[in-house]
């Protein structure tokens, strides 16, 4: 049986047609995909994200843990966020992930809704040795998203913490639109915006509110439909279609996150070093589609007769007019440029590695 | 409930065709294929002109799946809904009127009258 967010009711009066997602049932879209990514793109929308799942870490060896857990540094100064992937000791990725650092010995974790339960148990089959609690507060909050260049605007007419001082990957513990809040200037759509964090049973006023305080701004609620085809576009990875247990952050492209640099021991970090020497087999790469049509997940890539890949997420690119696609792609047939073809339906399409992202003129600060 | 009109003809690959006389026919997808397929994002139509019964004629792009329509009998291509390039969406809005697809052109009438009526489509799509 699927869970139903706090804000359930909402979408079902805003026309939301919903489906089940990683376990809840959860807006897809409220008017059309297009017309919600253009809004995001070019003005404000407001997603509830309340699938999404929260884990608090707080005692004095937090920190010590997250580094050992994860392969990001837990070290950055208090107010601000980290992305990382969790792996298991083959390099594989169990989850990727937003660490919020509290408190010098608080951190709240954001994980996949589809990867709640998997992450907790791993999160908890690691503690021993470790002086911290842990608690997974997924069930008891909320979260509301509101993105695009106008997000700025309709956030800060609900609260009195000063925006404009929180950077990129920074947050601020304060009050919006009257209720107790974590508010983030993170996000998954390339724009500016923020992640508002609120308890479950305040959900609904502070939708109403944003709603309210964005109406001069034309908001628009905003399904998973365009939140999928908002972060293609900006070539961000999707845990399940870009990558998973099977796939490593260097084959990820996601080697910034992995803290080689420093001596700090962690989890795969064995097997991540090794691929940082050795360079991966495989490559996550932007693809642009050169004709009309896109290939989508599953679809084979091909040089000639030879198969050189598989693509892991594909769409039209609403704000580009032609399709985009994320693909893992074999070593050597990874270089901006390369032009291969994708299997659609049985026939050919041309495509053409790219440097990501596909959109670049996002807001995002 | 779908919405079915009558008068016109209807296939098993969910098109609508409709008699435009002097041996066109104007073709489009069904109200009950749109609503499967969701939102449409974007429409190919062919390259080519010449078309037997069951060739693919063009393929619409939905957000989560792909389909192909097809030739409903032998015919030409008399013209295609140039409006659906910039709004392709207009085939979920208004799947009979402003969301056709293709016009095409045989001189053979017998293809058209083999297609099912509009109490044979609801019948098939089991309403």
């Amino acid at each position: 049986m699927d869970k139903k967010t706090a804000l359930h009711d909402k979408h079902v009066d805003l026309g939301g047609r919903m489906e089940s997602f990683a376990g809840y049932i959860m807006p897809i879209k409220y008017t059309s995909v297009k017309e919600e990514h253009n809004a995001v793109r070019s003005g404000v929308g407001i997603f509830d994200l309340s699938h999404m799942g929260e884990f608090r870490v707080k005692g004095k060896d937090a920190s010590k843990f997250l580094d050992y857990l994860l392969t990001n540094d837990s070290e950055v100064e208090l107010g601000k966020a980290y992305y990382s992937a969790m792996c298991y000791p083959d390099g594989g990725i169990v989850d990727d992930l937003i660490v919020y650092r509290i408190a010098n010995d608080e951190y709240l974790i954001i994980v996949n809704a589809s990867n709640i339960e998997k992450d907790w148990a791993w999160v908890n089959n690691h503690t021993a040795g470790y002086s911290i609690d842990l608690t997974n507060e997924s069930d008891e909050t909320a979260l509301i998203a509101i993105q695009g260049p106008d997000a700025e605007k309709v956030t800060q007419k609900l609260t009195d913490e000063k925006l404009s001082e929180i950077g990129y990957y920074a947050h601020a513990s304060g009050v919006f639109a009257g209720k107790k809040a974590l508010i983030a200037r993170t996000g998954y759509t390339g724009e500016d915006g923020f992640e508002i964090y609120i308890k479950f049973e305040d959900a609904e006023a502070v939708w109403d509110a944003i709603m309210e305080a964005g109406e001069e701004f034309g908001i628009k609620p905003v399904g998973l439909g365009a939140r999928d085809t908002l972060r293609l576009e900006v070539g961000y990875l999707l845990y399940g279609n870009d990558m998973d247990h099977t796939t490593t952050p260097m084959e990820a492209r996601l080697g910034w996150v992995v803290k080689l640099k420093t001596d700090k021991e962690f989890i795969g970090r064995e097997v991540m070093a090794r691929q940082k020497e050795e360079k991966p087999a495989r490559y996550i790469v932007g693809l642009e589609v050169l004709g009309k049509g896109f290939p989508r997940q599953g679809a084979e890539l091909f040089e000639g007769n030879r198969k050189v890949g598989v693509v892991t997420s594909g769409s039209l690119a609403p704000a580009l007019g032609h399709g985009v696609c994320l693909a893992f792609i074999e070593k050597g047939f990874h270089k901006k440029g390369t032009e291969l073809e994708a299997e659609v339906r049985g026939k050919r399409i041309s495509v053409k590695t790219v440097k990501l992202p596909f959109y670049k003129d996002g807001s995002r600060k | 409930m779908s919405n079915i009109p009558e008068g016109l003809r209807y296939t098993e690959t969910h098109e609508w065709i409709k008699d435009l006389g002097n041996g066109e026919y104007m073709m489009g997808l069904t109200f009950y294929a749109q609503e499967q397929m969701g939102e449409i994002v974007m429409v190919e139509f062919p390259g080519i002109q010449d078309f037997t019964s069951g060739d693919i004629l063009g393929t619409l792009e939905a957000v989560k799946t792909a389909e192909d329509f097809y030739a409903p009998f032998n015919c030409k291509v008399a013209r295609v809904n140039d409006g659906l390039e910039d709004e392709p969406a207009l085939i979920n809005e208004s799947s009979y009127e402003k969301g056709w697809l293709i016009v095409v052109k045989t001189d053979d009438p017998s293809g058209f009258a083999g297609l099912k009526s509009a109490e044979e489509y609801s019948e098939f799509i089991g309403e």
